[in-house]
């Protein structure tokens, strides 16, 4: 059942969207923007998954014509990484905005100080 | 209906449902975990979509480094959201 897949993948993501928009806490919304990556990651594979084949790696029995598409996997294998950096240095930008603020809302950080 | 559907539904509707709870709760530590929880879901439905090297990638990254992460910037900040950030009407206020 691969539209089950596509359910949880566009679910995370809606869910993500709502915690970006509708949140107040800067870390509440990077969660929801780490929770974005990985249903964006997961829609991804499940686009490129066939049913009842194997994993695209080349050992005795199975050949190129057993195995899923390989294509989405490094797409994914590369978004993973760049999902992991933007999140260390947007954390890395809010720390620096709490030191300076003394707060994490994104209403009081609109005002200026010093 | 097989088995392994049933695993799969199992799983994607506890996927769904740590998303939901790291997003509305309170405490960030506890949102943290929930995201975790959420990364590790993922990890086994890779493994069920037969992508075993981008489940390995998202269990140690999005399990471990990233909540690593997160819980290293909490303890820099504050752990607790504050009760004034959740009041309604808050598409007027700016």
């Amino acid at each position: 059942m691969i539209s089950a897949y596509y359910f949880g993948a566009i679910s995370l993501v809606l869910i993500g969207l709502y915690a970006v928009l509708v949140k107040k806490n800067l870390l509440k919304i990077l969660v929801g923007l780490s929770i974005m990556e990985t249903g964006v990651n997961l829609l991804l594979i499940s686009i490129g998954y066939v049913s009842g084949r194997s994993a695209p790696i080349l050992s005795e029995g199975i050949g190129p014509n057993q195995a899923v598409d390989p294509i989405p996997q490094a797409l994914v294998l590369t978004a993973i990484v760049i999902g992991v950096a933007t999140t260390a240095m947007a954390l890395s930008a809010a720390i620096l905005i709490y030191e300076k603020y003394g707060t994490l809302n994104v209403e009081e950080i609109r005002r200026l100080r010093g | 209906m097989s088995a392994i559907a049933v695993i799969e539904y199992i799983i994607i509707a506890l996927m769904v449902v740590s998303a939901i709870f790291a997003v509305e709760w309170r405490d960030l530590l506890a949102a943290v975990v929930g995201m975790a929880a959420v990364s590790l879901f993922a990890s086994i439905l890779f493994f069920m979509l037969q992508a075993p090297d981008v489940a390995m990638t998202e269990a140690a990254i999005g399990a471990a480094l990233s909540g690593a992460v997160f819980i290293l910037a909490i303890k820099r900040t504050r752990r607790f959201e504050s009760e004034e950030e959740e009041k309604p009407g808050w598409w007027v206020r700016w």
